[in-house]
């Protein structure tokens, strides 16, 4: 029961961070139904800046709050860039062409940010200084750190913020008219553009902190760090219903949890020895041996069979509307 | 096909055969890293004719093809290698190979069937993905592929004594291995070339075609098209199989690295840089994307040691900007491709507001 | 001799009975026509009998034998081809390579054949093709073979589809509203055209909304309204009948 709950708060924190990030995804699918492949990409440089300007700062002595809040103050801005950037010069120009072409583009993007990135930061990891005090508390047999905590919050905080965003004032009425018929929309009078835009930047800033939190969380941030992120968070929004926020909210945490356990049991699952047919047979069995088909070295394999799960068997995902085909 | 001088075809056609005939040994002037990046390009293209099938024919946007290549070089690997002590002959592995290859081809389209377009490139993405995680992890608790350390010491292609492998003197000529293979691989690269034309031009092509402009109207007039999409899958995974077949036998060792999910774009990439559906097009678009990255390296590295005394970036890293980049300007400014055909030129400048 | 029964078609959307209890039979040789205000329930009968999705009740009947749980290109290969209310062609490719493909059921070519072209598939091919021009011809379309189907003018590509519908050699043609946004010479032209077609054999099924092709062109006629059968019967019939009269105009209110 022990690791069921420790395993449970760690998918929990880490759910957060997917949750957040899967956010971008599901904004842009809803808006203007394109896979924005190259968001992984923005969450990695978020990371990567606000990493470069905590390392610049961190000797400087000043509280570890303001050195986070000034990396990632310088982290945002730019990642709205990047967003901005792509959308209006890459995915805007493609916004009448058949569902090919933006899917490519996408991700051409995410192959140019990834190597500048690379070409900026280089193969290096860049690592979170010791600027933090890590404190433990401990319910029963589970431990959860303040970093989780604060993790755990900032990502609901943001979530809540989104969702205030989007359905209680005008913007966020603007958004959703636009994703649901966007030629009406331009015809009550919203700049569909400019809309689509400010989804893409809010993603990205979204993106951003998403991206220091979990860099933050595993101490380290590297030039590759999107392109799983990104696959995740993109099953994550999948999974809840791609274009449903509520469901990317739903889908980041369920993804969290489901991953934490399954790397946790898979293990014992898949352990031969525990089968009584196998156990006397098998010679690595013997002095309470291991015979393990499947261990946790296939973790991020669950997020491609649930992202593949969902699309064959539910691809409106937990939350989303299922869209018929009249002929 | 255009009217064109029946003479000038033929000297054409001529010019053309006695170039690649000598290709091989003008390069190896050069070096024999030539050959096999040659070699290496014809691969390429050979995965992107077999690509070409899936995407361009029959319209299903394959993300995952690269496993289809890994299905077939570990399928040679573990039947003529030490890793199984298995050391069977290739021709009759490389049929074998095909089979799996098609058999993967099936099983993982099978899933795809009903899904459009955008989804389905990220479930075959993600079946990509297993498949190389899957290698990868394969060597615990029994060790099949021996994981992310690869498979060494494959058999090269042998009949009797005489071996792709080894270099020989052939009439006077001295002709290293590479360049052996190199004969073989455009003799598969012809053979290709035509099953392709001939699948293009044909009932199950014309089939391909109806499902990919409006599968709907395709049911209606009479056409299975669960069998006719999973038809798309095998031949276009029965390529990509033989391919990879001939990848083991010729590097004579692989590795999950090589079937990475960028491979998987990059082949993508030809295709559609070249022109999907165009069966030229999709060869120059290979061509290119092989090339391009090799010539990249071999003037850039010396140009940036002259300029700088120091490699300030990359030649991997440039190669890697400019193909994103070449992505992104073709889908902005040219999106059906260099070579484009003329119906996915149609297809392709009809917009909708 | 009936070609076609129709029997107790029931079809649910959600809360929308589209289709409750609809029975009708038709002759083989004739042209039937199927008639009823926007709504009603045409296209979808359309639909459910040519296996886009199944009935939630009832069966057909075609030829003696039930098309229960047939898929679309299953009742396409039994003989029931159709056109759609929105012309669905295939846009980019020519006109004769859309007649070509309806062939696909009627014809064998595998991949082997493909690849081999062997005698037996290169003849199959030249049957194709010369089949395909006589289709194009019969409709009257022969010049605009090699022009990308959707570059044809409006009416031409009407007569495309029905070509291409053709080339299943069908038993029985479902037109969907064959007759919409064409001129009165077009009609006429397209009136003579059905009438060709039931010469050579097929039987017809017709939706359409033009009174007067109805009249001249349908033997007998079904009327739906709110997916209930109202009225079966020879136009002239049907059309002074109480209740058809009362679903498209409305009962007359009280002075």
């Amino acid at each position: 029961m022990d690791t069921f709950l420790q395993q449970l708060v760690n998918g929990l924190t880490a759910g957060s961070v997917y949750a957040v990030v899967a956010l971008g995804y599901t904004m842009v699918y809803g808006i203007i139904q394109l896979i924005n492949f190259a968001h992984g990409e923005v969450v990695m440089i978020g990371a990567m800046v606000a990493f470069t300007m905590i390392n610049l700062l961190a000797p400087a002595g000043m509280p570890p709050l303001a050195v986070l809040l000034i990396g990632t103050g310088c982290a945002i801005p730019v990642c709205m860039l990047v967003g901005y950037s792509m959308e209006r010069f890459a995915y805007r120009p493609l916004r009448g062409a058949p569902r090919l072409a933006p899917l490519i583009t996408a991700i051409g993007i995410s192959i140019i940010l990834q190597h500048l990135a690379l070409l900026v930061w280089s193969r290096n990891v860049l690592a979170f200084p010791q600027i933090i005090e890590s404190e433990t508390y401990m319910f029963g047999g589970t431990a959860i750190t303040n970093v989780q905590i604060a993790i755990i919050a900032i990502c609901f905080a943001m979530m809540a913020g989104l969702a205030l965003l989007v359905y209680r004032s005008p913007l966020g009425t603007a958004m959703r008219a636009t994703a649901q018929n966007p030629q009406v929309a331009g015809l009550m009078g919203i700049d569909t553009n400019r809309v689509i835009a400010v989804t893409f930047i809010i993603g990205a800033a979204l993106g951003a902190v998403a991206g220091v939190l979990f860099g933050t969380y595993y101490g380290v941030a590297q030039y590759t760090m999107g392109s799983i992120l990104g696959l995740k968070a993109f099953s994550a929004a999948v999974l809840g219903g791609i274009g449903n926020i509520p469901g990317a909210m739903l889908g980041g945490l369920l993804l969290g949890v489901v991953e934490a356990l399954g790397a946790g049991y898979i293990g014992d699952f898949t352990d031969l020895c525990h089968y009584g047919v196998f156990a006397g047979t098998l010679d690595a069995c013997k002095d309470d041996g291991n015979f393990v088909l499947a261990g946790s070295n296939y973790q991020d394999v669950f997020s491609f069979l649930v992202l593949i799960l969902v699309l064959v068997f539910r691809p409106q995902g937990l939350l989303g509307e299922r869209v018929g085909d009249r002929a | 096909m255009s009217r064109k001088n029946p003479w000038a075809v033929r000297v054409g056609v001529v010019l053309i055969a006695v170039t690649l005939a000598v290709l091989p040994f003008a390069l190896a002037q050069v070096g024999t890293a030539w050959v096999r990046i040659t070699n290496y390009a014809v691969l390429y293209i050979l995965l992107a004719l077999g690509l070409n099938i899936v995407v361009g024919f029959a319209g299903l946007l394959d993300l995952g093809y690269i496993a289809f290549y890994a299905v077939g070089a570990y399928t040679y690997a573990l039947l003529a290698s030490p890793q199984l002590g298995l050391h069977l002959p290739f021709w009759i592995i490389l049929p074998i190979g095909a089979a799996v290859a098609a058999f993967f081809g099936v099983v993982l389209g099978a899933p795809t069937l009903k899904l459009r377009g955008d989804y389905l490139a990220i479930v075959t993405l993600g079946f990509g993905e297993i498949i190389r995680i899957i290698l990868n992890n394969l060597s615990r608790p029994v060790n099949i592929t021996n994981g992310p350390q690869g498979i060494g010491g494959i058999d090269p292609f042998r009949v009797g004594e005489f071996s792709l492998a080894s270099p020989q003197q052939i009439g006077g000529l001295e002709v290293s291995g590479p360049i052996k293979y190199y004969y073989l691989l455009l003799a598969v690269l012809m053979l290709i070339i035509i099953v392709n034309l001939r699948l293009q031009n044909s009932r199950i092509g014309r089939a391909w075609e109806a499902i990919r402009e409006d599968e709907l109207a395709a049911r209606a007039s009479g056409i299975d098209t669960t069998r006719i999409k999973l038809l798309a899958f095998a031949m276009g995974a029965t390529f990509g199989g033989v391919a990879g077949g001939m990848f083991s036998a010729i590097q004579s060792f692989i590795s999950p690295e090589s079937f990475v999910l960028v491979e998987s774009v990059m082949v993508l990439s030809m295709v559609v840089l070249g022109g999907m559906g165009n069966i030229w097009g999709v060869i120059l678009g290979a061509l290119l994307l092989s090339f391009a990255p090799e010539i990249l390296r071999w003037t850039v590295e010396p140009a940036q040691m002259a300029l700088f005394g120091r490699m300030l970036v990359e030649p991997e890293v440039i190669r890697m900007l400019l193909f994103g980049l070449a992505l992104v300007l073709v889908m902005l400014f040219r999106p059906a491709g260099l070579l484009p055909s003329a119906v996915r030129q149609r297809e392709l400048s009809e917009r909708s507001t | 001799m009936s070609l076609l029964e129709g029997r107790g078609i029931g079809k649910r959307f959600g809360g929308v009975q589209a289709l409750g209890d609809v029975s009708f039979s038709i002759t083989e040789g004739e042209v039937f026509g199927l008639i009823g205000p926007n709504g009603a329930g045409k296209t979808t009968l359309f639909n459910v009998l040519t296996g886009i999705y199944p009935p939630d009740n009832g069966t057909f009947v075609f030829h003696g034998r039930p098309l229960h749980g047939l898929k679309a290109h299953q009742v396409a290969a039994a003989g029931i081809a159709r056109t759609f209310q929105n012309i669905r062609l295939f846009a980019n490719l020519s006109s004769i390579e859309n007649v070509m493909i309806g062939r696909h059921a009627k014809t064998r070519a595998g991949v082997w054949g493909a690849i081999l072209r062997n005698r037996r598939t290169r003849e199959e091919e030249e049957g194709i093709v010369q089949g395909a021009l006589e289709l194009l011809d019969f409709v009257g379309i022969r010049a605009r073979a090699n022009a990308p189907a959707g570059s044809l003018p409006y009416g031409d590509q009407r007569r495309l589809e029905i070509a291409r519908a053709l080339a299943i050699e069908p038993k029985l043609l479902a037109l969907d509203e064959p007759a919409a946004g064409m001129n009165a010479t077009e009609r006429l032209a397209l009136g003579k055209l059905i009438q060709a077609i039931r010469a050579s054999g097929v039987t017809l099924l017709l939706i359409e909304h033009d009174v007067r092709l109805v009249m001249n062109v349908c033997d007998r006629v079904l009327v739906l309204d709110y997916g209930e059968k109202i009225a079966e019967g020879r136009p002239a019939e049907v059309q002074s009948d109480a209740r058809v009269i009362e679903a498209y105009l409305g009962r007359p209110r009280a002075a």
